[in-house]
């Protein structure tokens, strides 16, 4: 086990890890873009937060850089803190940030075959994970792999620990990739579009296992997607980012009941819903999401924005407190009109 | 309108699955599997399955962009199945397809322009000039700026590119397109746009749609009749709200309960599917679906279920393929 004294799990609903006004910059051939600005959020033990927001958003940025796994040398954290139980992980030493690391933060991703060594038998994989923080013995290590195959739902785990990734289906190398996470014991796991490459009733399968596995382990799970029905039926706080920034931020219930950001009205009136009439015309957000090198100046949602106002082009909206945790980046939300469950 | 536009039946593409030292085949990979089914002037049809289901492989042997191993595909009643290559051609002028991937399906060194201009060259149609007029017209229709003419496929985004895509589908003003999965590469504000542009060009241009997609709700909305597809076979078929209100297979009534809907902490029963889709190489015998099915009995191992009749009539009959009435 890692450092003792860090590792006692923290009451259920407590402030797990606090991000600070968190800044993400990338050199590219056009020059240096902000991909995150300024975000802030809290992720509660034994709770799940989902990060929504599309392609571009900076939600995956957000997720690699609370473990430093930005791409280098392009990518770099210039500003703000990532507390997690207390460690800043922005500033943590390397010797800190390899034991949160392989000690109690883990990392799912969206593709399960590029995060599996394709040449190596998933059963060695496995026992590299829990081996790298736990002094067992190389045996030990297999049959606890064969047990961690078990827990995530993986027939016949001691034939299996013996083949490669590619022996086995989508579904079930995002159960290994899920298990490798698990394998040390994390207090946070991190899932990066974890069911995106996955046909829906195996979609279905991998988000029921994790629920189930969160309750056993008490951990915490940040969830990074672009379904909106993801989120609403797997998490309890979301935070909706939009070129880099925070939208709006808040318990699930009071985002999808009383969404207070254009944007994330947006998003809800636009996706096609199974009880809409058929071919009834879509809600749309105008227009597309703007270029990082290019973003507008103010509230960065604004040249898409049917609210939009000069103080929109002139001057960043700050989160404002809406109820409770509930907080949203917009100058206008007051004036919005009373949101109705979309029905097109 | 007393004939289908498009009519498959009893379509089969099968390949070779090859191994060993001289590459002899080994078996046959049963993609699809028997499908019939038909579109009508002016509708749509959704073709809805998950990964390896056999939806995009019938979508292409309609096209002809695959030989389809047995069956008939009678487009205006000729079959396109069987006749020869060179007497397709005045057939790709009425059937076009509209695929997933836009950066894919479009060459990245020719400009937007000539790209669209290239279906009238192939077809001899018009002088330089009104083709040049006829693409500046396809990128008003589409929603694209003209100025769009002189670039290149890679200086758009994804969604402009789809509108390339469907310019170039619509540019000979074909009667039926086949649109192959042509959102799910799109992130939902620009989704909803393209399915809006899809919608009203069928109402313009009297189009008729086979559209194939994994989303079911995606399917739902642009959709007449939809058919649901599983291991190469069409499982339950009829009215898009018929089948979505009163599904009759258990495959289709998980795949609806599988759609993660944006309405938090919505108590509802979701049948989660145990086990995966089986290899079309070394299908179960029997009913395709029994080895997930929670309701199997005996006889679903011995024998396949025919497609048959359980409400509906006309165009709007509703058919499934399960032993029983659930």
């Amino acid at each position: 086990m890692t450092s003792t004294a860090t590792n006692s799990a923290p009451a259920r609903g407590e402030v797990l890890l606090d991000v600070q006004d968190l800044a993400v910059e990338f050199d590219t051939e056009a020059g240096r873009a902000r991909a995150v600005d300024g975000v802030s959020f809290t992720v509660r033990a034994g709770q799940t937060l989902g990060i929504v927001g599309e392609s571009g958003c900076g939600k995956s940025v957000t997720a690699l850089s609370i473990l430093r796994l930005l791409p280098q040398p392009m990518g770099r954290i210039v500003g703000g803190r990532i507390l997690f139980r207390g460690q800043d992980l922005a500033t943590a030493s390397m010797e800190t940030l390899h034991k949160v690391r392989t000690g109690q933060i883990g990392m799912i991703f969206q593709e399960p075959m590029t995060a599996l060594n394709p040449v190596q038998r998933i059963g060695k994989q496995l026992s590299e994970a829990i081996l790298l923080h736990r002094g067992v013995s190389a045996r030990a290590a297999l049959e606890q792999s064969i047990e961690l195959l078990g827990k995530v739902g993986i027939p016949s785990p001691e034939m299996r620990v013996g083949e490669f990734p590619h022996q086995l289906s989508g579904g079930m190398r995002q159960r290994v990739v899920i298990a490798m996470a698990l394998a040390c014991r994390p207090a946070l796991v991190i899932a990066d579009e974890p069911t995106t490459a996955l046909d829906v009733t195996i979609q279905a399968q991998i988000l029921e296992l994790m629920k189930a596995l969160q309750d056993e382990m008490e951990m915490s799970v940040i969830l990074i997607t672009h379904d909106l029905g993801v989120i609403a039926e797997t998490c309890e706080d979301v935070l909706v980012m939009y070129a880099g920034r925070v939208a709006e931020v808040g318990p699930v219930e009071d985002i999808f009941e009383r969404p207070s950001h254009p944007y994330t009205r947006g998003l809800l009136e636009s996706i096609p819903r199974l009880e809409y009439p058929r071919k009834s015309r879509l809600r749309t957000i105008e227009g597309m999401v703007p270029a990082l090198m290019d973003l507008p100046t103010g509230c960065r949602f604004n040249n898409r924005c049917p609210h939009r106002t000069g103080r929109c082009t002139a001057e960043a909206p700050t989160l404002d407190p809406v109820a409770g945790a509930h907080r949203v980046g917009c100058h206008h939300w007051r004036g919005l009109p009373a949101w109705a469950e979309p029905a097109a | 309108m007393s004939a289908p536009l498009l009519e498959v039946r009893d379509l089969r593409t099968w390949f070779p699955v090859r191994g060993g030292v001289l590459l002899a085949a080994r078996g046959q990979c049963k993609a699809v599997d028997g499908v019939s089914l038909s579109v009508w002037p002016g509708e749509t049809v959704g073709l809805v399955g998950e990964s390896g289901c056999g939806k995009s492989t019938l979508g292409k042997s309609i096209v002809r962009l695959v030989k389809p191993t047995a069956g008939q595909v009678l487009f205006n009643g000729t079959d396109l199945a069987s006749l020869p290559r060179r007497r397709l051609k005045p057939f790709r002028r009425e059937v076009q397809m509209i695929f997933q991937d836009p950066a894919d399906s479009l060459n990245s060194r020719l400009t937007v322009g000539s790209m669209l201009e290239e279906p009238f060259l192939i077809h001899g149609i018009g002088d330089d000039a009104s083709r040049r007029e006829k693409a500046l017209e396809l990128l008003r229709v589409v929603g694209l700026p003209p100025a769009a003419i002189d670039r290149f496929p890679f200086e758009f985004s994804g969604g402009q590119r789809q509108r390339i895509g469907i310019a170039r589908a619509i540019a000979l003003n074909p009667k039926l397109i086949i649109c192959d999965e042509p959102v799910s590469a799109l992130d939902a504000s620009i989704q909803s746009q393209i399915l809006n542009l899809l919608l009203d060009l069928q109402e313009r241009l009297r189009l008729s749609y086979l559209f194939i997609a994994h989303d079911l709700a995606v399917v739902k909305h642009v959709s007449d009749r939809i058919a649901i597809m599983y291991l190469g076979h069409v499982v339950e078929s009829g009215d898009g709200e018929e089948v979505y209100r009163h599904p009759r297979h258990p495959y289709t009534r998980a795949l609806i309960s599988a759609v993660p809907q944006p309405v938090p902490r919505r108590q509802r029963y979701r049948q989660v599917l145990s086990g995966e889709v089986p290899s079309p190489i070394d299908p179960p015998p029997g009913c395709p679906f029994q080895p997930r099915c929670p309701h199997v009995q005996p006889v679903c191992r011995e024998q396949r279920p025919l497609l048959r009749e359980v409400g509906g009539s006309g165009l709007a009959v509703h058919t499934v393929a399960c032993h029983f009435d659930l």
